[in-house]
């Protein structure tokens, strides 16, 4: 069973621990890219100086944005392309619509891009009446089995090969005779070129944006997004204003950063720099090329101290590494974007108040950043949206009280001794061996574990008998 | 600096827990020279206010740790996450604060997880110490990722005795402890503490080592659940030669 959004988080979590198919496949997709992620950096000369340069690369645009987004609109102009701007998903969902209609557009192929769904892009044209083709392979099985995607590189990845094979036998037309990932790869592909080649209009993300061109970079492994977008009339960019790099070198810098920490290859199969519409004398190509330049909440976060999570490429290393996801995989969730980042973004999409497990719901333990490339500091922004939760009373009464109860005696250390003698002398009557395996208050522990049980003198009381004196002040 | 006054920062989780840890500690720096006080002022450093956001709490306890803990050479904490939130927190919370900014600094230069004050700062290592077993070590994160503790506790433990390490597959890899989130979330702290003990049961080893008593208990609590015979121990007591004592959840 896929959990749904409209479940609450909690719930989310016990369907997800309960699917055993959910942690094979995750832990098969996530573990091979954490593998090959290690040997990939391993392998890169002085990486930490490279992902240095990342982040001050993209920590100058941010702090710029106004003059690259000009720059890029100017140079994408020149090249004849289109540049619409939207502030919020509506207004880019609403841009992307009546140019499909403009277009007389009765399907569109579309590559895959976690904008779109971040702004709802799928719904709107299924709104609209229009039909829309996933190009991307996971995304297409996604498309296929009426789910969301679970990753942001591998939207499938929640999914077996098995279950995969069966689904793509009841959907396509000529269906894979033998369950072999070659067999099934074709039959995918048997049935996407058809629409792809049928669409009016292909739409897709921006890996990167080139301020000083007016290039749109895409990547992908499969080729999808070159062969969805150039034999369609027209082709629509929508992306996230944060996506901008001063140059194309700036631009390869990214590339490498991002191949490596997502997939672990040194680059991804296609890399392509578009740059405006067909032009007279060119074989090929759209006639028209639109560039949605989408804002939704991103001025917001550089103002409320989001900045850094503006740096993010989206390569998906901070999900594969993390022991939450890697548990409870991406649904559980419940925004786009899964895993640390989208525990930061999702509140600042979503509002705080429907995602405060979100922050919540992690270790603190370090890894996301210790693997993200451009050293987006994870777990402070998550600490922040704690404060933030708490300020605003949004944390439960339970922990408020408990905490201030907590706070209130380790603020006064005779009292907290006397406090901790008697709930140590309690406890020591909850057991007879030395594990307790039930305690009141603490039902969340030892459902699952064991605790140690007390002994009858903290240390402070027994260092005080040792001492024969009360230790010195 | 000949012999100095060393602070004990004991952790709220040791003082109610497992005594045993702060007197290992003690024992330890006195071996390697130190003058060791446990100032009594001293409660928790915060680290649950600050990680459940209730920053004016946890502001509020690090002035008065630090209060408590300024007068002395150095602070050394058996535990890596408390000697963060103190190390490397409390000068952030406190930066905005004109007069409590820059004693939060001084301390947190100060400050050492014990691993590492002993065998960075002291240059000591366990003498005549002897203990036949094997053993595993988790990294805990905060120490590890804050701190860079790595090979300190590495390096004292290879000089015990007749103890060998064996290496623990995915030893970096969080044991799902995370203070306040194992019983928040406790459904997926399990999920994760239960794939880190079969880690640990496959090694074959005696004894689960490692510097954090808050991962310790967690990872403890549910080998012992799982009917594991692994026992449990604070990597201090083995370098203090209290090794041969009870493990954590054994009678004394
Ligand atoms: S936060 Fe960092 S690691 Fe995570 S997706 Fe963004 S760039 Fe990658």
């Amino acid at each position: 069973m896929n959990p749904t959004v409209s479940d609450s988080f909690g719930a989310r979590v016990d369907a997800a621990l309960a699917d055993r198919n959910l942690k094979l496949a995750v832990e098969r997709t996530a573990g091979t890219a954490e593998a090959k992620r290690t040997l990939a950096v391993d392998a890169f000369p002085d990486f930490d100086a490279a992902r240095d340069r990342a982040a001050a690369i993209k920590d100058h645009v941010v702090a710029n944005l106004g003059f690259y987004l000009e720059r890029f609109e100017a140079n994408a102009t020149a090249a004849g392309a289109h540049v619409h701007w939207a502030r919020t998903a509506q207004e880019a969902c609403d841009i992307v619509i009546r140019l499909c209609k403009q277009a007389d557009a009765k399907s569109v192929a579309r590559s895959k891009s976690m904008l779109g769904e971040e702004i709802g892009l799928p719904h709107a044209l299924a709104e609209a009446g229009i039909t829309r083709i996933e190009t991307d392979l996971a995304e297409h099985i996604i498309q296929l089995s009426g789910e969301r995607p679970s990753h942001i590189i591998w939207p499938a990845m929640h999914k077996t090969r098995e279950q995969v094979s069966a689904l793509f036998r009841t959907s396509h037309r000529n269906p894979h005779e033998e369950e072999t990932i070659a067999a099934m790869a074709e039959s995918a592909r048997r049935h996407l070129r058809e629409g792809m080649l049928a669409a009016d209009v292909g739409i897709s993300g921006a890996n990167f944006l080139v301020a000083d061109t007016g290039a749109v970079c895409t990547v992908t492994n499969e080729g999808n997004a070159e062969l969805s977008l150039v034999p369609p009339r027209m082709h629509i960019v929508t992306a996230g204003i944060e996506k901008i790099v001063p140059s194309t070198g700036h631009a390869v810098h990214m590339l490498r950063m991002l191949s490596r920490s997502a997939t672990g290859a040194p680059l991804s199969q296609y890399t392509t720099f578009y740059t405006g519409p067909k032009r007279p004398g060119d074989r090929d190509g759209p006639e028209e090329m639109h560039i949605v330049l989408v804002d939704n909440g991103r001025t917001t976060m550089r103002e409320e101290g989001l900045a850094e999570m503006l740096r993010c490429i989206r390569c998906g290393a901070c999900m594969n590494h993390c022991v939450v996801f890697r548990q409870i995989g991406g649904h559980a969730y419940g925004g786009t974007y899964p895993g640390p980042m989208g525990a930061v973004l999702t509140p600042a999409f979503d509002g705080l108040k429907q995602s405060r497990d979100l922050p919540n719901a992690c270790t603190l333990n370090g890894k996301c950043q210790e693997v993200c490339p451009v050293r987006i500091p994870l777990p402070t922004l998550l600490r922040g949206w704690r404060e933030k939760s708490w300020r605003e009373g949004l944390e439960p009464a339970s922990l408020r009280s408990g905490l201030a109860l907590w706070a209130w005696f380790a603020r006064r250390p005779r009292l907290y001794r006397a406090a901790t003698a008697t709930a140590l002398a309690s406890m020591r009557l909850m057991g007879r061996s030395g594990w307790l395996s039930t305690l009141p208050l603490a039902g969340g522990w030892t459902r699952y574990r064991d605790m140690p049980r007390p002994p009858a003198d903290s240390f402070m009381a027994q260092y005080k008998k040792k001492l024969g004196k009360g230790p010195r002040p | 600096m000949t012999r100095p006054r060393v602070a004990l920062f004991v952790t709220c989780l040791v003082d109610l827990i497992r005594p045993r840890i702060g007197f290992a500690s003690i024992a330890a720096l006195e071996a390697a020279g130190c003058e060791v006080i446990v100032p009594e002022a001293q409660t928790c450093c915060g680290q649950p206010a600050l990680n459940s956001g209730d920053r004016k709490t946890a502001e509020d306890l690090a002035r008065r740790t630090i209060a408590a803990l300024e007068p002395y050479d150095h602070v050394v904490i058996p535990s890596g996450s408390c000697a963060a939130t103190i190390r490397v927190h409390y000068p952030e919370i406190l930066e905005h604060d004109a007069s409590w900014g820059p004693r939060a600094a001084a301390l947190a230069a100060r400050t050492y997880e014990i691993m590492a004050y002993l065998d960075e700062v002291r240059g000591w290592k366990p003498d005549g110490v002897a203990l036949p077993a094997t053993a595993t070590y988790h990294d805990s994160c905060s120490g590890l990722r804050e701190l860079g503790i790595k090979r300190q506790p590495r390096r004292l433990l290879a000089a015990v005795d007749g103890l060998a390490l064996r290496p623990l597959d995915g030893a970096e890899t969080c044991c799902g402890f995370g203070g306040t989130f194992c019983v928040k979330y406790p459904a997926i702290s399990n999920a994760i503490v239960g794939e880190k003990a079969a880690a640990i049961d496959a090694t074959g080893a005696d004894l689960l080592l490692a510097g954090d008593l808050g991962c310790l208990m967690n990872m403890a609590g549910k080998l012992h659940r799982d009917g594991s015979p692994v026992r449990a121990f604070h990597a201090i007591e083995l370098v203090a030669g209290m090794g041969d004592g009870p493990a954590i959840g054994e009678d004394a």
